[in-house]
C-alpha cells in the first residue's frame, strides 16, 4: 500500500473473510482443536504402548487428580506459597534489572568494567547454586524468593540495558533540536522506547520466575506446588504428579498472560502488542 | 539571469548577494578526528542565507551537505568558523543559545516521529516542551494538520501513515513555534517520484504562507533548482562551495516549469558541474 492520498482516518481497513479467519478467529478454533489433538495422540500412546497408569496416567484421570489435588487439604496454602515467592521474587528482578540496566546502559564505561562480571554470573548455571541458596538462607520463603530474583534478574537486567541503548539518534536529535532538557528527553522519548525492552525482558523473566520457585522448592522445605511434586514422585502417585504439573503448566500460563496485559495496557502503540492481525496488511 | 559563480580557482562567497543576511556562516571548517584518521569534511565554507530566501544544498553523497545543515541547527559545533542567526551566536562556548534555538525548526530525512504519540501529539510536541497549555497545543497541532493537509487524522498513530503523511507530520512538527527558519535535510529523499513531486508542491505553497527562510540539502538538482532561490554546488571531500546558481523562476512555480528551457539549462549546467567533479562520464 502506498499510494499516497487514500488510506482513510484511523480506519482499521475492511477485512475479508479469509483475512479475518487468520487473524482474529484462527486462535478460538486452532486451540480447541491442538488441545484435542493433544490428547487423542496421549490416548493413543497409551493403548499403543500398554503403558502402566504409574508412569502415564489416562488424560481424564489426571483431570480427576487435579480436581481432588485442589479440594485437598492444603492446597491453597502450597498454591499461594509458590504463587507469593514468584511475585515477590520477580517484583525485586524487576526493580533491579530495570534500575541496573538503565545505569549500564546509560554509564559505558561501567559496562565495560563489569562486564566480565555480567558474563560470568550469566554463564554459571544458576540452578546450580540454588542449594547454596538453601544453605545460606534456609529452608523457607527467603531462599526461593532469592532464587527467583537472580533468574529473573537477568533477562530483564540485559533487555532493559539494550533498551536504553536502542533510542534512535533520529529521535535524539528530535529532542536535541527542540533543546529539550534531561528529565524531558527521558521523559517523551527514553522512557518510551526502552519500555518494549522492558516487556520482553519481562516476559521471560516471569517464565524464569516460576522455574526458580518449583526448583527452590524441590531442594528444601515442606511448602509450595514443588514440594507437592516430590511429594507425589515419593508417593508413586503419577496421577497427582501430572495434576500438579498441569496446574503449574495454568499458573505459568497466568503470570505470563498478566505480563502481556500489562504491555497492552502501556504500550499499545508498539509492533508486539499490534500483532499480526494488522501489522500485515 | 545572473551568472553562475564559477569555482574554479579560491573560495566561492556563499553569502546572499542581496547584502541581507539572515543565517550567516563564517568560514566553516568540519573535521571529524577518529584515533585511527581525520576527515575534513567541510573546508572554509561560507554560507549565507536572506531573509525569506530558499536556499538548496546540493552535492553528492558525502560531500558534507548534511554536516553544513546540522552546524546549521546547531546539532554539531564545526571545528572552526561561526555561525550567526538573525546576527546572534549561535554558539557561546560549548552552550547553544537558547533563543537562537527557537528560530530553528528541523525536518529530517526521516520523519523521526515518536511511534508512541498521536499525529496530533507528536506535532504538539514542542509546544508540550515549551510549557503550552493542552489547549494551546492542541488547537496549534489542529490548525497545522489542516495546513499540510492531514485533517481528520489527528488521532492516528505514525503507523498508519504512508511515508509521505507522516513527512508532512514531521513538517507539521517543526512549524509548530513557529519558527522564521526552516532547515531540511532531505525530507523527501525516501518518498516515491509522484509523491515528491506533491510535497514540493506543498512546500513551496507552506513557505509562501508562513513567509519562512529555508536552507534545503537534497541530492536531486531537479528538486533543487525547482524549489529554491539559489543552489549551493558542494564539491566532495573535502566540501566546498563549488558554485552558486541562482534560479530566479516566478512564484508560485508549478511543475510544468520543469519543462520550460531556462529551468532545464539550469539543471544540466549544474549536472555538468557535479559529474564533472565527480570524474565520469555521465
Amino acid at each position: 500500500m502506498s499510494s499516497e492520498s487514500q488510506p482513510a482516518p484511523r480506519g482499521k481497513g475492511r477485512a475479508s473473510g479469509a483475512e479475518l479467519l487468520r487473524g482474529k478467529l484462527l486462535p478460538w478454533i486452532s486451540t480447541p482443536v491442538l488441545l484435542v489433538l493433544v490428547v487423542a495422540v496421549w490416548k493413543l500412546v497409551i493403548a499403543a504402548f500398554d503403558i502402566s497408569p504409574y508412569v502415564l496416567p489416562q488424560p481424564e484421570e489426571v483431570v480427576g487428580g487435579m480436581v481432588e489435588v485442589v479440594q485437598s487439604q492444603g492446597f491453597m496454602g502450597h498454591l499461594w506459597v509458590t504463587l507469593t515467592e514468584t511475585l515477590i521474587g520477580f517484583a525485586i528482578a524487576l526493580v533491579l534489572g530495570v534500575g541496573m540496566g538503565a545505569v549500564l546502559g546509560r554509564i559505558l564505561w561501567l559496562e565495560r568494567a563489569l562486564r566480565p562480571l555480567i558474563v560470568a554470573s550469566q554463564v554459571v548455571p544458576k540452578v546450580a547454586l540454588v542449594p547454596l541458596f538453601i544453605v545460606w538462607f534456609g529452608f523457607g520463603m527467603t531462599s526461593k524468593i532469592v532464587i527467583v530474583a537472580i533468574l529473573a534478574f537477568f533477562p530483564i537486567m540485559l533487555n532493559s540495558l539494550l533498551g536504553v541503548r536502542s533510542v534512535e539518534p533520529g529521535q535524539r536529535d528530535v529532542m536535541r533540536s527542540l533543546n529539550a532538557g534531561r528529565w524531558a528527553t527521558f521523559w517523551r522519548l527514553e522512557y518510551h522506547s526502552t519500555l518494549p525492552y522492558v516487556f520482553a525482558g519481562m516476559e521471560i523473566g516471569i517464565v524464569f520466575a516460576i522455574i526458580g520457585a518449583v526448583v527452590g522448592e524441590y531442594l528444601g522445605g515442606n511448602q509450595g506446588l514443588g514440594y507437592l511434586i516430590v511429594v507425589s514422585l515419593n508417593a508413586l502417585n503419577a496421577q497427582q504428579l501430572f495434576a500438579v504439573i498441569v496446574i503449574l503448566t495454568l499458573l505459568g500460563f497466568a503470570l505470563f498472560l498478566a505480563v502481556v496485559a500489562l504491555k497492552r495496557l502501556f504500550i499499545p502503540w508498539h509492533e508486539s502488542v499490534i500483532g499480526v492481525d494488522e501489522s500485515t496488511t | 539571469m545572473r551568472e553562475t559563480a564559477a569555482a574554479g580557482q579560491g573560495v566561492v562567497d556563499g553569502r546572499a548577494p542581496s547584502g541581507d543576511h539572515f543565517i550567516e556562516a563564517d568560514r566553516i571548517t568540519m573535521r571529524y578526528t577518529t584515533r585511527r584518521s581525520s576527515t575534513l569534511a567541510l573546508d572554509n565554507v561560507t554560507l549565507s542565507v536572506a531573509p525569506k530566501e530558499f536556499v538548496a544544498l546540493v552535492g553528492q553523497s558525502g560531500c558534507g551537505k548534511t554536516t553544513m545543515l546540522r552546524i546549521l541547527a546547531g546539532l554539531i559545533r564545526p571545528t572552526e568558523g561561526t555561525i550567526r542567526i538573525g546576527g546572534q551566536h549561535l554558539w557561546h562556548g560549548s552552550r547553544r543559545d537558547e533563543q537562537t534555538l527557537r528560530m530553528l525548526g528541523l525536518v529530517f530525512q526521516d520523519a523521526n516521529l515518536f511511534p508512541w504519540y498521536t499525529v496530533e501529539d507528536n506535532i504538539g510536541l514542542p509546544l508540550r516542551l515549551r510549557g503550552a497549555s493542552k489547549r494551546e497545543w492542541r488547537t496549534r497541532a489542529g490548525e497545522l494538520s489542516e495546513l499540510v493537509q492531514l485533517a481528520g487524522f489527528e488521532r492516528s498513530y505514525p503507523r498508519e501513515l504512508s511515508g509521505g503523511m507522516r513527512q508532512r507530520v514531521a513538517i507539521a512538527r517543526a512549524m509548530s513555534y513557529n519558527p522564521e527558519i526552516l532547515l531540511m535535510d532531505e525530507p523527501f529523499g525516501a518518498l516515491d517520484a509522484l509523491t515528491r513531486d506533491r510535497m514540493n508542491l506543498e512546500l513551496q505553497s507552506i513557505t509562501a504562507a508562513t513567509g519562512a527562510t529555508v536552507a534545503f540539502v537534497t541530492h536531486s538538482i531537479t528538486e533543487a533548482v525547482f524549489l529554491a532561490d539559489r543552489v549551493v554546488l558542494l564539491t566532495p571531500r573535502p566540501g566546498r562551495i563549488r558554485s552558486i546558481t541562482p534560479a530566479k523562476f516566478e512564484r508560485p512555480r508549478t511543475l510544468e516549469l520543469q519543462s520550460d528551457p531556462a529551468f532545464q539549462d539550469t539543471v544540466r549546467e549544474l549536472r555538468r558541474q557535479l559529474y564533472e567533479d565527480e570524474g565520469q562520464d555521465r
